[in-house]
């Protein structure tokens, strides 16, 4: 997709709500918007109605979990423009606190989206009809997806055959999950190699 | 004479109901034989899918994409392959791409084949199961020649296809495909026409295009609504720019119009398929980046090089540049999404997963709503619904 088409495309939606949207990038052909929370129905409602754009589809709403952040969720929503033939992506940031705005009177999609969000990162949605959990079992405690919540989880289901029901114990693994750690220390994440720092001296 | 107050019953549809299309729990609320609402409870085979993919290297989650929609393993693939190669910006070489596309079709006609067969049989049709089962046991035939396994393919990796195609395998798959539309004439003959089938699925679950859009709808069940939308035309990955094909469209959004859609499509497959067979070009299969894609056996016993580059690789794996992408592909069941975020190492941090199914399940209030209770097996057939993707 014309990437410079992309980019006039967010700064005409930066020049057009002004402070709401705190930045508009364009990245691998892909355009991206982070939106202030309080916000986000106004942008998205423009955003589906408007001639110029016409995001009539809401395609995916997801949650990103950055716990050294201040404010450690993105909730992401991707658009789907088939008119235009173009991709956006809206990002707003938030916390374990503080609720965002449910999108459900702008896309009924958003529904479901929106409780898998919940389910999986405990981010609340404010006004959604109906927050329940999704894809985690009744009664699951915690939110699985979050960087905090270990891989093996806290409680293994089995079928008592004594109480003739299902019974939650805390979860006993035969071996600890074993994280190995591949990353070679000289190609790794780091910018700068152990030693660096003696160079300049 | 005081007017009797009718109480709505609340049945619960599945989790072990055959219909039910895996693990749907469905609670009903009915008036009579009417239904008022539907409140389908997904998750019964939730499997943490996206949080293991976290604790793994990128080469180590193809594999789990296999065991989403396990309908249709390799399109699943296809969707986290781009992903990886968009961030990592490679593309693969012309007869991988090739081979990538035609695996994708002859996912796509397994998918349709199942999904059309078991949809009549949810219906009242015994016949057609029977006949498109024997033609899918085929068509895994040719999956399980070309890398081991007649389901969970984990055939499509990040810079190409795991190997090339052994030989006779191409001739092969192109004697089936010239066969094949005796097979899709023979189920037409049983069901287009049939006027059970037709009183089952016309007029029921109708959907209009605008509705289509509010609710997230992809692939065939928006094109049913009459939506010409295919992402295969309309943006286009691999080589499917290439390919000469027709996107059939429905008009009344119906489950009979979206049954109509699948059976064109496996024909549209089958010409894919052929053009593929006919035009794919000689050559490497996968980049040619050893960082990437693995060196040859033969070669790793002779070369040191080799050697750790494959040690490296099955350890460690590669690191994928920061940043972030939407992928998509045009799956048998629309739009399957890999949101894949990269922090720079080696393993994705976040992968989310767009089922296509996730959105069209969500709509199962408003098709069912005012219909009968019989319908709900009818409208639910006719979504196509995976558990294993919707659940992840």
């Amino acid at each position: 997709m014309d990437e410079q088409a992309l980019r006039e495309l967010g700064e005409t939606l930066q020049a057009i709500f002004a402070e709401h949207v705190l930045a508009a990038a364009v990245d691998r052909g892909e355009l991206m918007v982070t939106v202030a929370p309080a916000s986000l129905i106004r942008v998205l409602s423009f955003l589906r109605d408007d001639v110029n754009f016409q995001f009539r589809q809401l395609m995916d709403v997801c949650g990103v979990d950055y716990p050294e952040r201040e404010k450690r969720f993105d909730v992401v929503y991707n658009l789907l423009s088939l008119t235009h033939n173009r991709r956006i992506r809206v990002k707003v940031m938030t916390d374990e606190h503080e609720p965002v705005p449910s999108v459900t009177g702008v896309f009924n999609s958003a529904n479901w989206w929106e409780r898998e969000t919940w389910d999986m990162y405990g981010i609340m949605f404010a006004d959604h009809p109906d927050l329940r959990r999704m894809l985690c079992d009744y009664g699951f405690e915690g939110h699985p997806l979050r960087k905090d919540f270990p891989l093996t989880g806290y409680v293994e289901v089995r079928y008592d055959n004594e109480r003739k029901r299902v019974v939650y114990e805390p979860v006993k693994l035969e071996q600890e999950f074993r994280n190995f750690d591949f990353l070679s220390p000289w190609e790794g994440i780091q910018a700068s190699l152990p030693g660096d720092e003696k160079a300049g001296s | 004479m005081a007017e009797t107050q009718i109480k709505n019953l609340t049945i619960n549809f599945g989790p072990q109901h055959p219909s039910a299309h895996g693990v749907l729990r469905l609670v009903l609320e009915m008036d009579g034989e009417v239904i008022e609402r539907a409140d389908p409870h997904v998750g019964l085979l939730h499997r943490g899918t996206e949080k293991l993919i976290e604790y793994k290297n990128y080469v180590q989650a193809v594999p789990y994409f296999d065991r989403l929609d396990y309908v249709a393993p390799q399109n699943q693939e296809h969707a986290f392959a781009l992903a990886v190669e968009k961030l990592l910006g490679i593309t693969p070489p012309l007869r991988g791409q090739y081979i990538r596309v035609l695996y994708a079709e002859i996912g796509r006609v397994l998918n349709h084949l199942f999904t059309v067969c078991a949809y009549a049989m949810d219906i009242g049709a015994m016949t057609p199961m029977l006949w498109g089962f024997e033609e899918r046991e085929r068509l895994m035939e040719f999956c399980e020649r070309v890398c081991g396994a007649r389901l969970h393919m984990n055939y499509f990796r990040p810079g190409g296809v795991s190997q090339d195609l052994p030989a006779g395998l191409a001739d092969d798959i192109a004697a089936w495909a010239d066969e094949f539309p005796r097979c899709i004439d023979d189920l037409e003959a049983l069901l287009t026409e049939n006027r059970i089938f037709k009183q089952r699925s016309v007029d029921i679950g109708a959907i209009s295009a605008e509705d289509a859009f509010d609710w997230g709808f992809s692939g065939p069940c928006l094109r049913a609504s009459g939506v010409p939308w295919d992402l295969r035309k309309a943006q286009p990955y691999d080589v499917y720019d290439r390919m000469d094909f027709d996107v059939p469209v429905g008009k009344h959004g119906d489950c009979y119009d979206r049954y109509l859609v699948r059976m064109v499509e496996l024909r549209e497959s089958l010409k894919i398929i052929k053009q593929c067979l006919n035009e794919m070009p000689a050559g490497p299969v996968k980049v040619d980046d050893r960082k990437v894609a693995p060196p040859k056996r033969g070669e790793m016993k002779g070369s040191m090089e080799a050697l750790i580059h494959h040690f490296k690789l099955f350890t460690e794996g590669y690191h994928v540049p920061a940043g972030e992408t939407y992928t998509v592909v045009e799956a048998p069941k629309g739009e399957f999404g890999v949101y894949l975020v990269s922090d720079g190492s080696n393993r994705p941090y976040r992968c989310k997963i767009r089922p296509p199914g996730f959105a069209h399940l969500q709509a199962m209030d408003f098709l069912t709503r005012g219909h009968m209770l019989a319908d709900v097996v009818a409208v639910l057939g006719s979504l196509d619904i995976v558990f294993g993707e919707i659940d992840r």
